[in-house]
């Protein structure tokens, strides 16, 4: 059982030996120190889609690319650049596509506009469906 | 042999299901009234055919046939039994073979026992519900034929993606889909209602317990979902609104509006037009969200195969069963009035503004999964996430927990908020304290603050309704709605508790070396390999300490599948009653920094296992509900059966 | 019950009658232009037509140049190739570069989060076209290249400018379309 162990380890190891893609992003799997700015980094994380598994954030996905996106945001915050300048740095060079958070533009105002449509088409579906408070 | 076997009893099912519409049609003119009495025996006959070709794929899993396509894809010898046959349903025509025996079972169900509505409006409703069954049998048995045979027999299979090979995840699409096709019943009986023109408290009350069946299990499959994702992704999200989980949150979305305006219809016969629409709602939610999915058209982490050819078949079932339903409804919903009219402070009221709401986050949810094909068609692509989604549900879902407090104390047609303020000043004044509390005492954003300062009144206010009644002569329903929002109030604590209250770290540990996180100490053991059936891991022995308490040994382990490649991390979780510690061994750190350091990631959540729990509690409060209202409408068909028995002896 | 007479009013107007057809009408169209004009799964940068971003990288082979985006500024049109020893499609790839350094262009390499064993082998065994090389072990340049995978390859000219950005590999029919986007870069 162990002779099979060991020998299923070297399997599984001798497989990523030959071709590894390796995290040497400092900040990819480590936090900063100062809790005020890590919360800041982590809330834009959260915010920040991971361009290689499309549909996770990058602060829930093991992608790589994901950590050095990670280590990108965490270090530029610990430098003293806003969330929002980090973001537009990422979306002057991936687009729309890398924030979570869709901008207001010609092309996106429709899905702001949608909560007031709505309430909209409600209070015209339930205009006369009240009966007049008068007669009690 | 079995895999024929299999597919003959689809076919077969097939031609009933063909056979069920033209005679379920043809019954409800003057000259087909003699086909009356075949309809439902072929239904369930139907039903049964679909569990005998299901029960065939099962078998074909099991015993590993690899001369059968779809195992030699999707499965491997090497797998425990249980995975072999959970991997019948983790696929594409697996799970379409699933859904189609979910359909036809729930007809043939129908058929066999339910007795409250008109015959006719029976007959329609079944005939519906074999068109709606003979579109996916034909997806089925036209473009993915799970029986299909390999003409050379591989030497082993391809496996099952390993995130799958999950005992959570096993049972989870079995639930779920319980719920997505069994809302198929609450979209023929609008069907057949609104082909008879019989939209009535009595259909009302016929379609409750149908919708509440089906209900139940949506809500245990998202529940159930929302803790897989949890558990397995490994970073501690339980809800990411992609677009997988939104297409199995909008039909639970419509069938919860539908259940509250059932009970409009049933109790008042107001909101008729409107609850047929939602019936028809529902099950298009279903479908709709079966086409986002399988046509691979958004993207998505659950990525199903990318298939436009499979996406158009459904397209095109889509068009005609939705469009169709939607047509009809078009041209006889002039002739269905709105029914009774209420006050603004009533029951009624309570309950439209509650339909409103689910309504409008129906509606935003689907938009912003939508929206990126919008903006694709515009050759720009746009994300829409949790900053979207958050938000903007909260615009209606605060209202509607507020009112949600108050509802279920106002009397139907017309009230008044004087009578009620007295009993709701205790949820009041709990509003009050927790919002006092949360501002003194800590420093959390918008949408969590509103969380949690709500979810303690709430779940006071929920239990209100009970009070001043004898407990045990309290209806069954009335207990399940009470049960239901108290669930409610505590999912939302949950969820808020999670959100303002984790805590995080991320740390390169050394076998030996401690670590601190909230209440909890961290110390890690050792880092060894273990072997499974089919893969192994490195497995992490921790040792957690909760403040000055013992110490409890935890195992998170990242392991490595063999067929197909890929690596898995299971997270060790470790529950108290007020919270989650959640561990992750993640990998070695590179090289250069020293070696025999691991990445640990840890998670302490507070109240976390709240939000599942919630979702159990709602989950009951459904199975009360189903219970009550059967049990009531059991007693009253007994007894017209009495009266009408004595009425025939004495000779009338 | 009182009974309010269910008069005319009481029904829901025509409009609202068809508006979920209009709806579902609307949603058909939309997921029929997803479903047959599918928009293109990458996630392309939005650099091009702009200067390339200011780095220096160290060199990814000892003894061997590192990369600079002061290299890419001397008159010439340039291949900028990000690529990784891990990269299956990289190795698919590179007897095309191959070819294209043997034409005569430069081609320079990014290889993102690799190691220098592994680059050393994998340029050994699948062929090594690169005037200097790159090291981004922490991604960090090809984020702000606006690369989202390996392999890529930028068309740069020779003030600087990105021109093309080609996603993943380059095939070898694709040669000539390269050749002509440098051709372009030149003008």
């Amino acid at each position: 059982m162990r002779a099979l162990l060991a020998l299923l380890m070297l399997m599984v190891s001798a497989v990523p030996l030959a071709a590894q893609e390796e995290q040497t992003a400092p900040y990819a799997y480590r936090q900063l120190d100062d809790p005020a700015k890590e919360e800041a980094a982590h809330d834009l994380m959260v915010a920040l889609r991971c361009l290689q598994c499309q549909g996770q954030s990058i602060a829930d996905s093991d992608a790589p690319i994901a950590g050095s996106m990670r280590s990108l945001v965490r270090e530029r915050i610990a430098a003293g650049e806003t969330p929002d300048q980090i973001r537009d740095w990422l979306m002057e060079r991936y687009g729309d596509y890398v924030s979570y958070e869709p901008r207001i533009t010609s092309l996106t105002w429709p899905l702001f506009a949608l909560p007031l449509v709505l309430i909209a088409l409600a209070v015209l579906l339930l205009r006369r469906r009240f009966a007049r408070e008068s007669k009690p | 042999m079995t895999a024929e076997f299999g597919l003959a009893a689809l076919w077969l099912a097939a031609a009933l299901a063909a056979f069920q519409l033209i005679a379920g049609s043809l019954a409800l003119t003057e000259r087909g009234a003699p086909l009356a009495g075949a309809v439902r025996p072929v239904a369930v006959v139907q039903g049964l055919l679909t569990l005998i070709a299901f029960v065939a794929l099962i078998l074909v899993f099991a015993n590993t046939d690899l001369s059968v396509k779809l195992v030699a894809m999707n499965s491997h010898s090497m797998k425990p039994l249980i995975f072999k046959i959970a991997g019948a349903w983790g696929n594409h025509e697996g799970s379409m073979l699933l859904w189609v025996t979910v359909m036809s079972l729930a007809g043939g169900f129908v058929a066999l026992v339910e007795r409250r509505l008109p015959e006719r409006t029976m007959l329609a409703t079944l005939a519906g519900q074999a068109f709606v069954s003979l579109g996916f049998y034909a997806f089925l048995l036209i473009s993915s034929n799970p029986f299909e045979r390999l003409p050379v027999v591989p030497v082993e299979g391809n496996g099952l993606n390993p995130l799958l090979q999950d005992l959570g995840l096993a049972f989870h699409p079995p639930t779920l889909y319980l719920g997505y096709v069994g809302l198929s019943i609450a979209f023929s009986f609008a069907i057949g209602a609104l082909i008879t023109r019989e939209v009535g408290p009595a259909f009302a009350r016929a379609m409750r317990p149908w919708v509440l069946g089906a209900w139940i299990f949506l809500t245990l499959g998202i529940t159930a979902g929302s803790y897989w994702a949890y558990y397995e992704l490994g970073w501690g999200g339980w809800w990411f609104w992609d677009p997988v989980e939104n297409a199995s949150l909008m039909p639970w979305l419509a069938a919860t509006a539908l259940l509250h305006s059932a009970s409009v219809l049933a109790s008042r016969n107001a909101l008729r037009a409107w609850t047929v629409m939602l019936g028809v709602v529902a099950f298009s939610m279903s479908m709709i969200g079966t086409f986002l999915v399988r046509s691979g058209i958004l993207t998505s982490v659950h990525a199903f195969a990318v298939d436009p050819e499979r996406g158009s078949f459904i397209l095109g079932l889509l068009a005609i069963y939705i469009g169709g339903a939607l047509v009809l409804f078009g041209l006889r919903a002039g002739t269905v009035t709105e029914g009774q009219r209420f006050a603004p402070v009533s029951r009624e009221s309570a309950l439209v503004v509650n339909n409103v709401a689910l309504s409008a986050i129906l509606g935003i949810v689907l938009f912003g999964t939508l929206y990126p094909l919008v903006t694709e068609a515009f050759d720009t692509k746009v994300s829409v996430g949790p900053p979207y989604f958050n938000p903007m549900g909260a615009i209606f879902f605060i209202p509607m927990l507020l009112v949600l407090a108050v509802g279920p104390l106002l009397r139907w047609r017309r009230d008044s908020l004087g009578r009620v303020r007295k009993i709701l000043l205790i949820p009041a004044a709990v509003l009050a304290v927790a919002v006092v509390a949360l501002l003194i005492f800590s420093d959390v954003k918008v949408l969590p603050f509103l969380g949690l300062a709500l979810a303690p009144a709430l779940a006071i206010a929920s239990l209100v309704p009970l009070r001043g009644r004898n407990l045990r002569r309290t209806p069954l329903a009335t207990w399940g709605m009470v049960v239901a929002h108290f669930g409610i109030a505590v999912a939302l604590f949950g969820m808020a508790s999670e959100s303002a209250f984790s805590v995080e770290r991320l740390v390169a540990m050394r076998a030996g070396d401690s670590t601190e996180i909230g209440p909890w100490k961290v110390r890690l053991e050792a880092v060894e390999p273990v072997a499974g059936p089919n893969w192994t891991a490195l497995e992490a022995r921790m040792v957690a300490r909760y403040e000055s308490g013992s110490g409890t040994t935890i195992l998170p382990q990242a392991r490595s599948f063999w067929s197909p490649p890929q690596q898995t991390t299971e997270s060790a979780l470790l529950t108290r009653w007020n919270g989650q510690l959640y561990a992750v061994l993640g990998g070695e750190t590179p090289a250069a920094s020293g070696p025999g350091r691991w990445q640990v990631r840890l998670w302490w959540k507070p109240f976390v296992s709240m939000i599942w729990y919630g979702g159990v509690l709602i989950a009951l409060g459904g199975v009360l509900a189903v219970i009550g209202r059967t049990w009531s409408d059991v007693k009253r068909i007994v007894a017209r059966d009495k009266i009408a028995y004595r009425r025939e002896r004495q000779g009338r | 019950m009182t009974g309010e007479p269910e008069s005319a009013a009481n029904k829901p107007s025509r409009w609202m009658i068809w508006l979920p057809l209009a709806l579902f009408l609307g949603f058909i169209a939309l997921v029929m232009i997803g479903l047959y004009r599918p928009a293109p799964r990458d996630v392309a940068s939005t650099l091009i037509g702009k200067p390339m971003p200011e780095f220096d990288l160290p060199p990814g082979l000892p003894g061997r140049p590192g990369l600079a985006s002061a290299d890419l500024k001397g008159g010439e049109p340039h291949l900028v190739n990000v690529f990784a020893s891990w990269c299956l499609p990289c190795r698919v790839e590179a007897p095309q570069l191959e070819r294209l350094a043997a034409m005569g262009v430069p081609v320079e390499g990014i290889s993102v989060r690799d190691r220098t064993e592994d680059l050393k082998q994998f340029l050994a065994r699948y062929g090594d076209p690169f005037q200097r090389i790159g090291a981004d072990d922490d991604g960090q340049v090809q984020l702000a290249l606006g690369s989202s995978g390996v392999p890529e390859t930028y068309v740069i000219d020779g003030k600087g400018v990105i021109r093309y950005q080609h996603i993943g590999e380059i095939r070898a029919e694709q040669i000539p379309m390269i050749l002509e986007k440098l051709e372009e870069a030149r003008r």
